[in-house]
């Protein structure tokens, strides 16, 4: 027994000092450019108080978020008695999306907040340091223009990444203490891409607000700008649509090719949102029972066994909401990278 | 004379319609300081621009350390140091800390940059306020920061886009001083823009005058006035009472008189060759009183006043 303790000690050590090695010399290495901005805007962030005051704003929600579910967690898996047997194989999914009606859901939290976080990271990222003057002094050093607008982006996109990471693993840890069912692999892994959808729908709210910042010179525009995109998709966007939908309304004699039309044209319009986009594809990651996003004739559904999809199935199923919404925030970034590359970049100008 | 160091060839730059530099054809050589001197808008901010790659001309070239700026930036910019007009720092950060940031976007190491921060602070004479936030310091304190900022990279150019600009005179003769020091002493050639002159007379060895971006003169300031007072070298000014426009009509028919311009009571008289006598006593004979007569040597100021603040006046008008 003490023969192999003995050597696993002996190897960590070595391993350690190894490590130790490396970062020394690290330390005498010249640091590159494009991570010594990436490491100062990561600073930036976690130390200005715009951002502390936001997480502990969506720290605190998430919480409440899980204490809500956690007092209704057993209703909304007993009283759906007909479905209980597969219903117990994702209770531990309830966690982050069942509510008593308090307090929305982590799901719909995320989903709120997630965009004003993206938001507040992104509305100055460009325009402040104009109008303080340190930009065209970082560009009268020898680093590519691209490097601000990309460090900038990556430090945001890491601190979103851990944010919600750790978020989604500490609301998870505190779950499962609590009502004690683990959860099976499937579970976790559709709490993973929950994550990760997040942060991609974050990252386009992030853009948007990149965006504002090269296009406007004052970072109030800017901020105004992408809250009043962010309103209009949230609360206005499904409004038109709805009042749209009445205004073409087909008849109810219509056969129901028309009528079959008429729905995937109003579900088309609604997609054009990425908030749509991004409530589509969580409930389908968060609610296995989802099977299906559009309309369903009688015929469709005849025959079919109303089970819970797969991992596999859900993500075909989001397939083309993740595609879109992947291509809005790569749309916004290449934007504003190019309109960033083609700016006079003069002092305080 | 050394080598020429950046050499600017019928360099152009059109914004929209107007043309911010025209033509510009300068050399500057190694060792020296270069004074830029025009008023605002003139196009200087726009040839630095071009000089540092962070602006394409529209046509011509630029090359400095026989680099081509517009193809290849990066190796200009390791070679210069900019200081723009109103430098900015990140407040939030130390001095110190602001230079590290700098040394760490031109690849220095943590170590070496730490050692030369510190050296030039000392420098500079922010030694003792190097752990205070940047967002404290004086207009003055930032200004000598910046230089300190620009120097962290070893340049053998340093180009200062107005770096008097709104300190106070102790403050401006100190940086003056710096300046000229880091160029004895390092070897650094020196590129400034200012529109002001007696701070551009006292350290620049040389002098190009920028007016709506075409380069009008180059040289020492003797030459400028030379080159620009060509055919009325001489400038006489009588104090006199009650001028009338005989006696203006008088003045400008003297042999030798260009032209006369009147200011209240104050006559300019521009000529050819000394007429002092001649213009007293044409003024003595018409019977108007003499007050005070004297011939000017001309300095940067006139040459600001005839070719600046005349057009300036004209654009008011």
């Amino acid at each position: 027994m003490k023969k192999p303790d003995f050597k696993m000690k002996k190897f960590n050590f070595k391993w350690f000092n190894k490590w130790r090695d490396k970062e020394q010399k690290g330390m005498s290495r010249p640091s590159t450019p494009f991570r010594a901005i990436v490491e100062k805007e990561l600073a930036d962030y976690i130390t200005s108080w715009r951002i502390i005051i936001l997480l502990a704003i969506i720290g605190l929600t998430c919480l409440g978020s899980l204490y809500t579910a956690m007092m209704s967690i057993r209703d909304a898996v007993s009283s759906d008695e007909a479905n209980e047997a597969f219903d117990q194989a994702f209770v531990f999914l309830k966690l982050f999306t069942v509510t008593d009606g308090t307090l929305p859901s982590f799901m719909t939290f995320v989903g709120f907040l997630g965009p004003l976080l993206g938001i507040a990271l992104g509305f100055d990222a460009i325009n402040s340091e104009r109008n303080k003057g340190t930009l065209s002094r970082m560009m009268s050093q020898p680093i590519p223009r691209d490097f601000v607008i990309n460090a900038k982006f990556t430090a945001a996109i890491i601190l979103i990444a851990a944010l919600f990471l750790a978020l989604g693993l500490v609301v998870a840890g505190l779950g499962l203490l609590m009502i004690g069912i683990p959860p099976t692999f499937e579970e976790f892994m559709r709490l993973i891409f929950f994550l990760l959808v997040s942060i991609v729908y974050v990252a386009f709210w992030l853009n948007l607000g990149i965006l504002f910042s090269v296009r406007f010179r004052q970072p109030a525009t800017s901020a105004l700008a992408s809250i009043a995109v962010w309103l209009f998709f949230s609360v206005f966007y499904s409004m038109i649509v709805n009042l749209f939908a009445r205004a073409i309304a087909p008849s109810t004699t219509q056969n129901v090719q028309e009528l079959l039309n008429y729905q995937s044209l109003i579900l088309n319009l609604s997609r054009l949102s990425p908030n749509y986009l991004f409530n589509e594809s969580t409930a389908t990651l968060l609610t296995p029972s989802v099977r299906n996003l559009g309309p369903l004739t009688m015929d469709q559904i005849e025959g079919a066994i109303a089970s819970p999809l797969p991992l596999g199935q859900s993500l075909l199923l989001i397939w083309p909401q993740l595609t879109g919404l992947i291509a809005a925030t790569m749309v916004c970034f290449a934007i504003s990278y190019l309109y960033f590359m083609r700016q006079e970049i003069r002092s305080r100008s | 004379m050394g080598q020429a160091i950046i050499e600017l060839e019928a360099l152009t730059k059109t914004y929209e319609d107007v043309k911010a530099v025209n033509q510009l054809t300068l050399n500057i050589y190694e060792g020296e300081i270069f004074g830029l001197l025009g008023p605002n808008g003139s196009g200087k901010s726009t040839t630095i621009l071009m000089m540092l790659g962070l602006t394409e001309p529209t046509s011509g070239s630029v090359n400095v350390c026989g680099i081509n700026s517009t193809r290849e930036p990066l190796a200009v910019k390791r070679r210069v140091g900019y200081l723009p007009d109103d430098v900015g720092f990140y407040d939030h950060m130390t001095g110190l800390e602001n230079l590290l940031f700098t040394a760490s976007l031109n690849a220095i190491s943590r170590d070496e940059g730490i050692f030369r921060a510190k050296q030039l602070l000392k420098r500079v004479g922010l030694a003792d306020a190097a752990d205070k936030k940047a967002g404290t310091y004086s207009r003055g304190m930032r200004q000598r920061l910046g230089l300190a900022d620009v120097l962290i990279k070893n340049p053998e150019i340093i180009i200062l886009d107005e770096p008097t600009l709104g300190i106070d005179p102790e403050g401006v003769r100190d940086l003056l001083h710096l300046i000229r020091q880091l160029n004895r002493e390092e070897k650094i050639t020196v590129l400034l823009s200012s529109h002001h002159l007696h701070q551009v007379q006292q350290i620049c060895d040389r002098v190009g005058l920028f007016v709506n971006g075409r380069l009008i003169a180059v040289g020492n300031t003797d030459e400028l006035a030379a080159q620009l007072f060509e055919g009325e070298p001489v400038l006489v000014k009588a104090e006199v009472d009650d001028i009338s426009p005989a006696l203006i009509d008088k003045l400008s028919e003297l042999p030798g008189a260009v032209r006369v311009e009147q200011n209240t009571d104050e006559l300019s008289v521009y000529c050819q060759h000394d007429l002092t006598t001649q213009i007293a006593k044409t003024i003595i004979e018409h019977g108007a009183s003499l007050r005070h007569i004297s011939k000017k040597d001309y300095g940067l100021d006139d040459i600001y006043h005839r070719y600046f603040e005349g057009r300036e006046t004209d654009e008011e008008a």
